[in-house]
């Protein structure tokens, strides 16, 4: 079966000559939770803005596949693409507190997205937003429909917005960095509400994040990224079992286990910041970082497999360990 | 809402208070009454008398109470000049100050808002800094002159329009032209300022993502959370275009409220130019409280606080 979403060699640069996206590469399949996950900075917020189009003036994008079902998404007029956004793609961000317009009720905000893609009267669109409404765990949905977004909690926002992207059935879903503004019991419930929601619809999910908690518990697929490449791609149980590129080892490093971490033991760092990538910029990226660089790094890094679909982006061997690569 | 609207009215009245009692103040400094109503041929005697009459020599304090308790019941005097109510005088005026007024602030938002919109989404570009040049022009061209301009050009050269009085409408054409490209300059800029700000904003992402069409988003999601600034500055406008339009008025020939101001200061007819202050005074009370309530209707967060 083909993948939901299929992005090869994607690409993005900045008006100012920053590369924020340096060919990443990627698939969601139905049904499938693929974790985008990096620092700051990384690229990973840009590379679901070109997948949606949604990119600020100034930025370009290139790819030589970005396909959504069978349709290319880089041929896509705008205009089509406006047609697409919304309705079978939808996307959530990560600021529910400002992602509302203040001047709208949720109903019409909620109804909106619907009346847009399907020729349905406005009254039938709010009968579908409270029944989402309901559907994402938030009670009087009929009361809700009528407020306004300042009457409503972070937590509530974010479910307000969860269930507007889900007013047209969407069969994919990105969502850049949901959980991160909100507390963490309310992080908790969202997470587990896009888990059901994704059990029940075989919404494909492009989530996208920096806490490898929330991959850990929700991703089948991860892809790590830095310096807007994916350095490492695997499926969730390979990438924590076998974790390859020294990336990846040093986020990981970065995380308290309890009962295993000792007190007495520094948790892993790593130290130095994510370069800005030129248009000159060559080789990897993560090298001026790296314990273990080498001067071939400053060419452009090999792409290996560790294992059947587990690639990473480095001159080390797979099986490489600390102490033989220093 | 309500506590809001009390505080709003008690303010109103403290600041009418305030701009009454600096303008008796001033009038009075401004020379003797008596004698510019007398006359240049008037006796020292003439002088007492009219003084005496028109209790032009009691204190300054019971003069401004006694203006003050009958202009309360309604009763703004009568014009030394006219002879006449000051109140109908300033009511016969006002339909003419009125419409100008009126189509000049229309005209000044059918212009600014589309530039503001267009000049905020292609920001940065020769669109954006052409119509910001243009505003530029807009706001250095004194009105007077560009009153002048027209007449001789559309009035006289042409002869497209009456080039003054107000006998039909197109009377009013080109007056209110040039009261609205006194007002355009500002509206326009904090329109764009306005709309940039909104297009940049979280909620307009949503709405793209939402995969709405720009025409809606622009319109409908930006430019409501933009219009706020922009209807405050309106009724300011409003209000100095209904009061401070003296120079059109004189440059037209119309005989508006602004123009009845010009004459009663000029002459020292001092009902006439304190009812004026007060009549302005409530206009702009009036128009920024509809403006506020107007703000209230757009914007949500208002009507809660």
């Amino acid at each position: 079966m083909n993948a939901v979403l299929e992005v090869a060699n994607l690409r993005v640069a900045f008006a100012n000559g920053t590369q924020a996206v340096r060919g990443v590469s990627l698939k969601v399949e139905r049904g499938e939770t693929h974790c985008l996950v990096g620092e700051s900075g990384c690229g990973k917020s840009v590379s679901s803005l070109a997948v949606m189009n949604l990119l600020a003036r100034g930025a370009t994008r290139s790819a030589d596949v970005l396909r959504f079902h069978d349709t290319d998404l880089m041929k896509l007029s705008e205009r089509h693409m406006a047609a697409l956004r919304g309705d079978k793609l939808a996307m959530i961000f990560q600021e529910p507190m400002t992602s509302l317009n203040p001047a709208y009720t949720i109903g019409s905000q909620m109804a909106e997205a619907l009346t847009r893609h399907r020729r349905v009267s406005r009254a039938k669109a709010l009968d579908r937003a409270a029944e989402l409404l309901g559907r994402v765990g938030i009670t009087a949905p009929g009361m809700r429909l009528a407020q306004y977004p300042h009457q409503l909690s972070g937590g509530l926002r974010q479910r307000v917005m969860i269930a507007m992207a889900l007013m047209c059935d969407p069969e994919l879903l990105i969502a850049d960095e949901p959980t991160t503004a909100l507390d963490v019991t309310v992080q908790a419930q969202i997470l587990r509400l896009l888990q059901s929601l994704q059990r029940e619809l075989g919404l494909a999910l492009l989530l996208i994040t920096h806490d490898l908690g929330i991959v850990a518990r929700m991703a089948q697929r991860v892809s790590v990224m830095y310096a807007g490449e994916v350095v490492e791609s695997a499926s969730a149980e390979a990438l924590f079992a076998q974790p390859t590129h020294p990336y990846t080892r040093g986020l990981l490093a970065c995380i308290p286990i309890p009962g295993a971490s000792r007190r007495d033991e520094p948790l892993g760092s790593i130290p130095g910041v994510v370069p800005r990538i030129g248009p000159d910029f060559q080789g990897c990226g993560f090298r001026d970082r790296c314990a273990h660089a080498a001067p071939i790094c400053a060419q452009v890094a090999p792409l290996q497999h560790a294992a059947p679909g587990h690639d990473y982006l480095c001159r080390l061997p797979p099986d490489w360990s600390a102490a033989e690569a220093a | 809402m309500l506590q809001f609207l009390l505080r709003r009215a008690l303010l109103a009245v403290l600041v009418c208070l305030t701009v009454l009692v600096v303008s008796f103040v001033l009038t009075r400094l401004s020379g003797d009454l008596a004698i510019s109503i007398a006359g240049p041929n008037a006796t020292a005697e003439d002088i007492a008398t009219i003084r005496q009459n028109y209790g032009l020599d009691r204190p300054l304090v019971v003069q401004f109470l006694d203006w003050a308790a009958h202009a309360a019941r309604g009763d703004l005097g009568s014009s030394y000049l006219y002879h006449a109510p000051v109140a109908g005088l300033i009511a016969d005026r006002l339909p003419i100050t009125l419409t100008l007024g009126l189509s000049g602030l229309a005209i000044a938002l059918l212009v600014a808002i589309p530039l503001g919109i267009l000049s905020a989404m292609h920001e940065g570009t020769v669109i954006d800094r052409g119509i910001g040049l243009v505003a530029l022009i807009g706001q250095a061209m004194p009105s007077f002159w560009l009153g002048l301009v027209l007449i001789i050009v559309v009035g006289l050269k042409l002869q497209w329009l009456p080039i003054s009085g107000v006998d039909t409408w197109e009377g009013y054409i080109m007056p209110a032209i040039v009261l609205a490209f006194s007002a355009i300059p500002a509206l326009m800029r904090l329109t764009r300022a306005g709309m940039i700000d909104a297009l940049a904003s979280d909620y307009i992402r949503t709405a793209r993502a939402k995969g709405l069409r720009t025409a809606r988003i622009v319109l409908k999601h930006a430019l409501r959370n933009a219009a706020m600034p922009v209807v405050s500055v309106a009724a300011v406008q409003l209000g100095f275009m209904l009061g401070g339009s003296i120079v059109i008025e004189a440059v037209f020939a119309l005989h508006g409220v602004g123009y009845l101001a010009w004459e009663s200061i000029s002459k020292n007819d001092f009902p006439v130019v304190q009812a004026v202050v007060l009549f302005l005074a409530i206009v702009y009370i009036g128009l920024t409280l509809a403006a506020d309530m107007m703000n209230a209707v757009l914007d949500p967060r208002l009507r809660s606080a």
